[in-house]
Order: structure tokens, then C-alpha cells, then sequence
């Protein structure tokens, strides 16, 4: 077994305050993702450790999308995949932007 | 004080993060060596093998019903909570930090197969550590409540592990016990053990026979609250860490093997205990079953 890693940027998202957020679990058919603010000229960098070789353009086209909802900059995103579904991925990227904005918003 | 989103959560069902956020009271908890630190294991990176930012163990200090206390978290869900190298050495280092910080009790949320075999000598290693941090917490005077209820249980070195805390609270769903019944049924064949027999599973490891035999102090219902409820009264309780409990203790397990040793089935140890109608325990909720329980466990002080 090999790990792909996969990255991915995003150019001209909005700078939006957030804490660093962690959900998901790195078990069978799961995904964790970690999202961190970082100062990338209000790019979205997207980093992905995945079990499961071969699915480089569908993991492309499920980023692209998760871009293209939140559109959110300045953040770096790790994932670390045991084979998710692309269903699975985006619902766990939609629940890591949002504890993560949501923190940014109740954090003095 | 509690979070009343997690009233009603089930601790069976809740990752470690969840569990965590569920016990402690709201905002009250601060994590060392947190995800975006990215302590791994170098390990699993040189096997090639997906590794969690946190090695699936998570660390910190906070506070329940108004006392500081440090709590560790195995997450159930990456590698079955395998103890690796990382892992290990982050469950003792709270261990060892709690002997100079002095904390009013360590929590250990505990959910593990045991060691992680990827990592073999080094997890075993990390294992041992452990046992001797928990035993050096309690004889520096701090208690050491470890908790069991998710759904991979605790087994190999970690149920070792647990039995040297000051208390263990379980619910029914938990399961406590060296090797799991797979690993029996591997090594001693189905005639043996069979471990898809849940009833069988559950009547030889599970929470209400760990409870009657005495090695689980207190059974809740599979909630979070409750098991709040239960860390907050051994909190209170403190820890025996006298000669004389030792004693007591040897003095119970000797007993037991008297009593139960040529038992075939839990059903015969619950019998030996006074319960007319084994069969019946399976179907008791959570209250009757510690009311029924009464005067009928290998352990009466």
C-alpha cells in the first residue's frame, strides 16, 4: 500500500476569520480534515493524504466544488483519507468550514 | 454547567472529540500536542500507512463539575485505538504531568485493541509505560478513573492498563478484557470461543459481568451525562491507595478463583453469585440491574 498525496490551490477566495478546526476520523470509508487560517495571499491550499490511489481528477472536482461554495481564503486544508466516497468528502470539508468559521465568530 | 446538546448523547456512538466536549464543561478544555501540531507516527509513514494528526489519541486539561482535571481520549475509530509510539507516549505523558501538576483526578477515555502491531516493540514498550505512569499518578496522590463504553472496548495491555486505575465506570455496551474474542477464536478455533456469539461476547467481557465480577466499579446507561455523573462521583470518592485495599483486593481475586474456577460460562459464575434466573440479567435496564445487583457481586466492600 502507498499513500497518494494530492495538493491543490485556489486563487482569490475572501480572507475570513476562523480557528483551526478538526473533524472526522481517519477510519475505514471516513476522512479527517483540518483546517488552519494561513496567510496565502487569499488562496486556499488543499493538501490530501489518500489510502486509495487513482482518483486524482475526482478528488480535483470535489475541491473545485468545495471552492466554489465557501470561497473562502487564507486557509490551509489537510485531509488525510481511508477511502471516503466523494459524498462523504464533501459533507466532512462542508463541516470543517463551518466549525471553523463558527469558532472564528464566538472566539473573543 | 453541562452542555445540554450532549445531554441525551450516546457515549457508544460519540468519537473521542465528542465524548471530550460532552464530559467537560463548555470551553473548559485545552489540548496538548492538538492535530495541527501533527505529532505522527513515523511508523506508519514508513510503512506507507495513512497516520492521524493526532495518532488518534487526544490530550489535554479541563474542568468537570468545577474541578481541574486532565483527561486522554482514544479515538476508536482510527486503527481500532491501537497503541502506538506517539500514542503511548502522549497517554503517559498526561499520566506523568499529572504526578507534578497534581490535578483532582486524570480521566482516561479508553477504547483500544491493545497495541498497535504496526508498531509492534515500541507499542508494547509504550503500553508498559502506561501501567507504571498510572500507578506513579495514584501513588502521588491523584485519582485515576478510566471510563469504557465504546465500540471497539478495551483489550489487550490497555484492559491491563485499566485495572490498575483507582476506578473503572462502564456501561453495559463496554467491554473489558485482555485478548478480544477474536484473537481467541483465531488462536483456540470456534469450538472454543466464537466470537460472532454476541451474547456469549457480552456475558464473558461485557460491562454488567465486569460489574458483577467486580473489576468495573460503577455501570451507567449509555449516555454522556451519565457517565459525567459517574466521573464526578469517583472524582469524590478519591482513591484507596492503602496497603490494607491492596490486601482486600488480592484477598477478592483469590477468592474468585476459588469460587469460579471451573465455571464454563459467565452464566455459571452469575449463578455461583446468588442470581436465580441468569438468563434474566441481559434484559435488565441499567437501574434494576445495579439493584438486582446487590449482594450479588464478587465484590462486597
Amino acid at each position: 500500500m502507498t499513500i497518494e498525496n494530492l495538493k491543490y490551490r485556489f486563487d482569490n477566495g475572501t480572507t475570513t476569520r476562523g480557528v483551526t478546526a478538526i473533524v472526522g476520523v481517519l477510519g475505514s470509508g471516513n476522512l479527517e480534515v483540518l483546517v488552519e487560517p494561513a496567510a496565502l495571499g487569499g488562496a486556499c491550499e488543499i493538501e490530501v493524504k489518500t489510502a486509495a490511489n487513482g482518483f486524482g481528477a475526482i478528488w480535483h472536482a470535489v475541491m473545485k466544488d468545495f471552492f466554489a461554495r465557501h470561497r473562502v481564503g487564507d486557509i490551509r486544508v489537510s485531509v488525510n483519507d481511508a477511502g471516503a466516497t466523494p459524498a462523504i468528502v464533501s459533507l466532512r470539508l462542508d463541516q470543517a468550514i463551518e466549525t471553523y468559521l463558527a469558532q472564528g465568530r464566538t472566539k473573543k | 454547567m453541562s452542555n445540554p446538546k450532549q445531554a441525551r448523547s450516546s457515549y457508544y456512538e460519540s468519537s473521542a472529540r465528542a465524548r471530550i466536549a460532552g464530559l467537560l464543561e463548555p470551553d473548559s478544555f485545552h489540548e496538548w500536542l492538538p492535530a495541527a501540531e501533527r505529532v505522527t507516527s513515523p511508523h506508519l509513514a514508513t510503512l506507507e500507512q495513512p497516520a492521524a494528526f493526532d495518532d488518534g489519541v487526544i490530550i489535554g486539561r479541563g474542568r468537570i463539575a468545577g474541578k481541574n482535571i486532565f483527561i486522554a481520549a482514544q479515538e476508536g475509530g482510527f486503527m481500532g485505538g491501537a497503541v502506538g509510539e506517539v500514542h503511548g507516549a502522549k497517554l503517559a505523558g498526561v499520566l506523568e504531568r499529572a504526578v507534578r501538576d497534581h490535578p483532582a483526578a486524570v480521566l482516561l477515555l479508553l477504547e483500544t485493541g491493545g497495541v498497535r502491531l504496526q508498531e509492534a516493540n515500541a507499542g508494547l514498550i509504550a503500553v508498559s509505560e502506561v501501567m507504571r505512569a498510572i500507578l506513579a499518578a495514584r501513588a502521588a496522590g491523584v485519582t485515576v478513573i478510566v471510563a469504557i463504553g465504546g465500540q471497539y472496548g478495551c483489550f489487550g495491555g490497555m484492559g491491563i492498563a485499566a485495572r490498575c486505575a483507582s476506578a473503572i465506570i462502564m456501561s453495559e455496551e463496554g467491554r473489558l478484557g485482555l485478548s478480544g474474542p477474536e484473537v481467541i477464536e483465531t488462536a483456540r478455533g470456534v469450538e472454543e470461543y466464537d466470537s460472532r456469539d454476541r451474547a456469549l461476547v457480552w456475558r464473558t467481557v461485557g460491562g454488567k459481568h465486569r460489574y458483577l465480577l467486580g473489576e468495573c466499579d460503577v455501570i451507567v446507561p449509555d449516555s454522556i451525562a451519565a457517565f459525567r455523573q459517574a466521573v464526578t462521583a469517583c472524582i469524590d470518592n478519591g482513591d484507596d491507595w492503602s496497603l490494607a485495599a491492596l490486601e482486600r483486593e488480592h484477598q477478592m481475586l483469590a477468592e474468585r478463583v476459588q469460587r469460579f474456577g471451573a465455571c464454563k460460562d459467565g452464566r455459571d459464575i452469575w449463578r455461583e453469585l446468588g442470581w436465580a434466573d441468569p438468563d434474566a440479567i441481559a434484559m435488565l435496564d441499567n437501574d434494576e440491574f445495579v439493584a438486582a445487583a446487590h449482594g450479588h457481586r464478587a465484590k462486597n466492600i
